[in-house]
């Protein structure tokens, strides 16, 4: 993180309500540039309306959202994308049946002009996704290989790939490591590094504290829909993390029982 | 570990060469192409004599699998789109009925009455693409309900009207129509005189049309279908909005997160799916000079198959306009070809079901190819 940047994205006291249920209560964080900021929590506690809210999936009930010092009313996920606020999903970032290429270019397909037609420009797609791929150290057999051969690690990265290289200013990862194996976490949290060090501004949501530690420059822990205060990286330690996201006391209690393995 | 396991960096040692075949084996036109030579090898065998390669047999089997894939393409597009659009034939009943009504019982001429149902047509697709994305619903339940309310209307309609269900008497409101030529006209008659005085293709013996080729020039549909073969199949691979249909298909919710428009594209293949009913359904009511309310029976089932025979999933997301296309051939060819071959008419449904589930079976083998699943 560097304190001489004004934070790019600014959430102060955030409020959503599902009818009688309060998602959240008065969230705030901020963001920014070049820092990878992990958001923690268990199940349930908000993590996923916070950032369905950044993103423009949700309106928030009360409070505000500032992008680069301006306050903004995102009405749909378009507006925020448009902005420079990406999302990456768990699980719905790439349609397994498409290529690669396909994959990395929907809803920005490239296209040429034949006459008064406008075509896809797959051969430069196609270009554009090898250049990208090989930066991420991902080698395909060629552009118009499925999605679906790839490694749920390699898939992240091809989506986060995707979302950096159509201008994300604010890059926001929702469990990428969740159905991960151990070495294509480490790939993804790699590809997080790299992104992070090109100035974007990461928001990585997940609930292990060790992928978190691994990357993270400050961490959030949300706790039903409260904040539980932000941390730098240093002054915190995985066991303090532990316990805030499970809300304290009972998981030590189990932890005992469980001979500290959790 | 030591480094003789390291793999190298540019190759993954668990993953083998994917050989050519399986290559090939990928492109869901393949199952198309293949059974397209079977079937010609088959009837070229057993069936040359018979007249089904002479100029006429030509025509007979061509105009079939054009009416086969002027609906094809349409359920093709909408099925890699992810839905299924059941009341096709109803459709076809439906329109043709709107044609006859307007153009002889409210004496409309004949160019307005197509314009008319065509858009009254692409607006019920419209209703059925808005209802399934609006509601969530399963599309094979709402085109459902569309299929018994087209159909309904189509027997009620003339029934209280004319107090019949066929209405004839289009051919001669049709005379010179302009709009009515572009559905049921034949173009290069020319070329056909031409073929016919030079003996390629033959000419009447006798009668008054003497010296006139028994074929006289390429009937409009035969134009429809091949030109929406060509353009379904640039739209689908070569445009963005192709790019759109395909990702709508494969995982909605993933396409939405990319910014695309799924219910837009979802609604317009409805109404693309509606479009090429109402084509088939010009075409017919010109080539007969009348429509009845039984028009149509079971072309939704029919235009799904030779989809799925074209190697398309039924799950959507994947597939080809020219393997619908070929679909579409190997249907036609195969009904046809049957008849001139003497074999038993019924056995053409034999011969469909065994090919569907043939299809069905190579094509989610293929899938698992593709996503790697196993």
């Amino acid at each position: 993180m560097n304190p001489e940047h004004a934070p790019l994205i600014q959430m102060k006291n955030i409020e959503k309500h599902f009818g009688r249920v309060i998602a959240l209560a008065g969230v705030s964080v901020d963001v920014f540039p070049g820092e990878c900021h992990c958001l923690l929590g268990d199940n349930g506690a908000g993590k996923s309306t916070f950032i369905k809210t950044m993103s423009g999936v949700h309106k928030p009930t009360n409070g505000e959202i500032l992008f680069e010092g301006k306050q903004m009313h995102f009405a749909d996920p378009r507006d925020a994308i448009s902005a420079g606020i990406a999302t990456v999903h768990q699980h719905l970032a790439m349609i397994p049946l498409m290529s690669v290429s396909r994959n990395f270019f929907m809803g920005n397909e490239p296209v040429k002009k034949i006459g008064p037609m406008k075509f896809f420009d797959h051969d430069y797609a196609n270009k554009v996704t090898m250049e990208e791929m090989r930066k991420m150290g991902i080698n395909l057999r060629g552009p118009d290989q499925a999605v679906g051969t790839l490694s749920g690690g390699e898939r992240q990265t091809v989506a986060i790939a995707r979302a950096v290289h159509f201008g994300a200013k604010v890059l926001i990862l929702d469990e990428p490591t969740s159905a991960l194996g151990v070495r294509q976490t480490a790939n993804v949290l790699a590809t997080i590094d790299k992104v992070r060090k090109q100035g974007v501004a990461v928001v990585f949501i997940t609930h292990n504290v060790r992928h978190a530690l691994a990357v993270g420059d400050r961490f959030t822990v949300l706790n039903r829909g409260q904040t539980l205060g932000t941390s730098q990286r240093g002054q915190i330690t995985p066991d303090e993390l532990q316990d805030m996201m499970a809300g304290g006391q009972e998981l030590v209690a189990l932890e005992g029982s469980l001979g500290g393995t959790v | 570990m030591t480094s003789a396991t390291q793999p190298t960096a540019n190759s993954d040692e668990r993953v083998k060469e994917i050989s050519n075949f399986r290559n090939a084996l990928i492109r869901p036109e393949l199952g198309g192409i293949v059974g397209t030579i079977a079937v010609f090898t088959f009837f070229l065998l057993f069936a040359f004599d018979s007249g089904m390669f002479n100029s006429q047999g030509i025509m007979n089997w061509s105009q079939i699998s054009a009416q086969f894939m002027i609906i094809a393409v349409g359920a093709c597009l909408l099925m890699i789109a992810g839905e299924f659009d059941l009341s096709v034939g109803s459709m076809i009943g439906f329109a043709g009925m709107l044609i006859a009504i307007f153009s002889v019982t409210l004496g409309w001429p004949v160019w307005m009455a197509i314009i008319v149902t065509f858009v009254i047509a692409v607006s019920i697709g419209a209703l059925n693409g808005f209802i399934v994305v609006r509601t969530g619903l399963p599309s094979f339940i709402v085109t459902l309900a569309f299929l018994f309310i087209l159909r309904g209307f189509a027997i009620y309609l003339p029934q209280t009207i004319e107090r019949k269900t066929i209405i004839g008497g289009v051919g001669d409101a049709a005379q010179g129509d302009w709009l009515a030529a572009v559905f049921g006209g034949k173009i290069f008659t020319g070329f056909f005189q031409w073929m016919g005085d030079n003996g390629i293709i033959a000419v009447f013996e006798r009668g008054t049309r003497k010296g006139q080729p028994v074929v006289e020039g390429l009937p409009m549909l035969i134009v429809w279908a091949i030109a929406l073969v060509i353009v379904g199949h640039i739209i689908l691979t070569k445009t963005r909005f192709g790019n759109w249909i395909f990702a709508a298909g494969g995982d909605a919710e993933a396409a939405r997160n990319s910014g695309v428009p799924v219910d837009k594209v979802k609604i317009l293949m409805f109404m693309f799916t509606a479009f090429c009913a109402t084509v088939f359904a010009t075409c017919q009511v010109m080539e007969f000079g009348g429509a009845g309310s039984d028009r149509g029976v079971l072309k939704e089932f029919e235009a799904i198959i030779a989809v799925v025979i074209g190697g398309a999933l039924l799950t959507g997301g994947y597939g080809s306009v020219i393997g619908a296309g070929l679909g579409a051939l190997i249907f036609g060819v195969v009904q046809q070809g049957l008849f001139f071959a003497g074999v038993e008419s019924s056995l053409f449904r034999v011969f469909l079901g065994v090919i569907l589930l043939g299809a069905v079976i190579l094509n989610t083998y293929i899938r698992r190819i593709i996503t790697g699943e196993r």
